[in-house]
């Protein structure tokens, strides 16, 4: 299909027009609004004793999620894909289950099954109190988290499939040697990958995160609930700056995204 | 889907020894060749712990809002999802959604064409751009059209709190589903079925409807479906534009509001609902996938 100058400019036109007013204009208007008092502004609204708070909760939920996410996602990858098993479509489709489920929905779930009313409510009763508190966060982020590093996971051992394995072992090689010194090694872009999805992700949950969450400033407040709780609170310039900071981390994310992605086909 | 090798190499002993009698078993040589085959593997034990995982995270707590929502039996169900302020929430929802959904199909499409097919400047910049929304926090998505479209709107367009503020939300974060599911496909189309409609004197809609369109259809709709499923469940990028009003309430806020103000029971019966109209596209997507490669192979 040739299409002339005239109608092939028209189209770019369009594309990068609607682009441009749904994308670009509020990114760069957001970031106007929040510099705009100079950076100075900036730091004093991100270095609140709120902020630092909701900071290192954020960083706290990730810290617990990636390691865990990781383990077990790479497990269940391994199993999907080298285990030959009956309901290998299920355990596919559950894999799958958390990008179907809207984040609210995870957070009411979380509540029907741990509150003190639910199924567990007896782990409540006895102490251990996990909604409204640490626990339920991170059992929402792993919720919605729980895809990425498996879906990443799993197209590369199925590219790379079991004969070094096979090698390994026949040589003598344990399960854990043969994991630790050829099975991780390749799929390691894969898993980087993964993990910075997982990441990005947990840093940005809100929905399931603010259904869970106590939601006390300073104390159980999320850097995403704390960019909602001062847009609501009408602190403007201090949602602002905290959503720039979430942009910062998203902007990292994408970089690194681009290099694995970049790095895993390469290899 | 590759097969672990030994499955297709099957035949004798590893160790390269022909059996000696076919109807004497050995037993050692084939737990030794399922050891192999399992190379990598995470064993039986493994399975379980990778099953209970799935069970703990994800499977108990949906079955216990499943179970919450039929406490009542299923009158109360109905009842509970067809009350006046549930059903305005679904009803919005959905309208809202279709229009983002058929929107997002043509412009995906559109600008999935202009990456693959035309040249410019910065193209590299804006291919990456697409994935922004994907990369962006849900309510920073809401902040950040807030500053163009909310109160304080820098060109005097305020949308706070309208069903417009609502759909353009959902146009953001669904917007890479479609590109991204069409781009890849449009570069791979064969250039000279177009070569030769175009010398037997097709005009470019032609070639566009009867050429192009069809070998984008799956992909554009599987991208379409997705786009879809996100825009029925959103909840973070809506949840400070819409105002929050019972008007403005979409199907998402309405199960947070009754699970705040304690009424779990219509709470689960919404999530249900919601879940199922996803389940429910989700399947025919892939019903749709089967009947294609199907009646090509």
């Amino acid at each position: 299909m040739k299409v002339d100058r005239g109608p092939r400019i028209a189209l770019r036109t369009v594309a990068l027009v609607y682009l441009g007013l749904l994308l670009v204009l509020p990114v760069g208007l957001i970031l106007y609004r929040t510099f705009e008092d100079g950076i100075g502004a900036f730091w004093d609204q991100i270095s609140t004793p709120a902020s630092i708070s909701a900071i290192s909760l954020t960083l706290e939920i990730v810290a617990i999620v990636v390691p865990l996410n990781v383990v077990f996602g790479v497990f269940v990858a391994l199993a999907l894909v080298r285990g030959r098993f009956r309901g290998r479509g299920i355990v596919q489709a559950i894999v799958d289950l958390p990008f179907a489920v809207s984040p609210v929905i995870v957070g009411v779930s979380l509540i029907l099954l741990w509150g003190t009313d639910g199924w567990f409510g007896g782990v409540a009763d006895a102490g251990f109190q996990i909604i409204f508190s640490l626990p339920g966060m991170v059992l929402a982020t792993i919720f919605v988290t729980l895809p990425f590093v498996v879906r990443e996971v799993e197209p590369v051992l199925h590219e790379i499939g079991n004969e070094q394995e096979q090698a390994a072992s026949t040589l003598g090689a344990d399960r854990w040697q043969t994991f630790w010194r050829i099975t991780l090694p390749s799929i390691r872009w894969g898993l980087a990958y993964g993990i910075v999805l997982t990441i990005a992700r947990a840093l940005g949950e809100f929905g399931a995160v603010s259904v869970v969450s106590a939601g006390a400033s300073g104390e159980s407040e999320t850097l995403t609930l704390l960019v909602a709780n001062r847009f609501e609170d009408l602190n403007l310039p201090g949602s602002y700056a905290a959503a720039t900071v979430l942009m910062g981390f998203a902007l990292v994310a994408l970089i690194l995204m681009s290099l694995f992605e970049y790095r895993s086909k390469r290899a | 889907m590759p097969r672990p090798a030994t499955e297709v190499a099957g035949g004798d002993g590893p160790d390269g020894r022909t059996p000696a009698d076919p109807s004497t078993p050995r037993p050692r040589a084939r737990s030794r060749r399922r050891a192999r085959a399992d190379a990598g593997g995470v064993g039986p034990l493994g399975l379980g712990v990778a099953t209970l995982w799935l069970s703990i995270i994800v499977l108990l707590p949906l079955a216990a809002v499943v179970a919450k929502s039929l406490d009542g039996g299923l009158p109360a169900f109905w009842e509970a999802i067809t009350s006046p302020p549930a059903t305005r929430a679904l009803q919005l929802t959905l309208i809202v959604s279709i229009v983002v959904t058929v929107i997002n199909a043509v412009m995906g499409t559109l600008i999935a064409w202009v990456l693959v097919r035309d040249e410019f400047r910065g193209k590299a910049l804006v291919n990456a751009l697409i994935d922004l929304p994907f990369a962006l926090p849900t309510v920073v998505a809401s902040i950040v059209l807030l500053t163009l479209i909310g109160q304080n709107s820098p060109v005097g367009l305020d949308l706070f709190a309208t069903h417009w503020a609502i759909g353009i939300a959902l146009l953001f974060v669904t917007l890479p589903f479609v590109v991204r599911s069409v781009q890849p496909v449009l570069l791979e189309v064969e250039k000279e079925a177009e070569e030769a409609a175009a010398s037997l004197g097709a005009g470019n809609l032609t070639i566009f409807r009867l050429i192009i369109l069809p070998a984008l259809l799956p992909a554009l709709v599987s991208g379409a479906g997705l786009a879809f499923a996100r825009a029925v469940g959103e909840y973070g990028s809506v949840v400070l534009i819409s105002g929050n009003t019972p008007r403005n309430q979409v199907a998402s806020q309405y199960i947070f509001d009754r699970i705040e103000t304690d009424r779990p029971a219509a709470a689960a019966a919404m999530s249900v609902t919601l879940l199922l109209i996803t389940f429910a596209v989700l399947l025919l997507l892939r019903l749709f996938t089967w009947w294609r490669t199907r009646n090509e192979g």
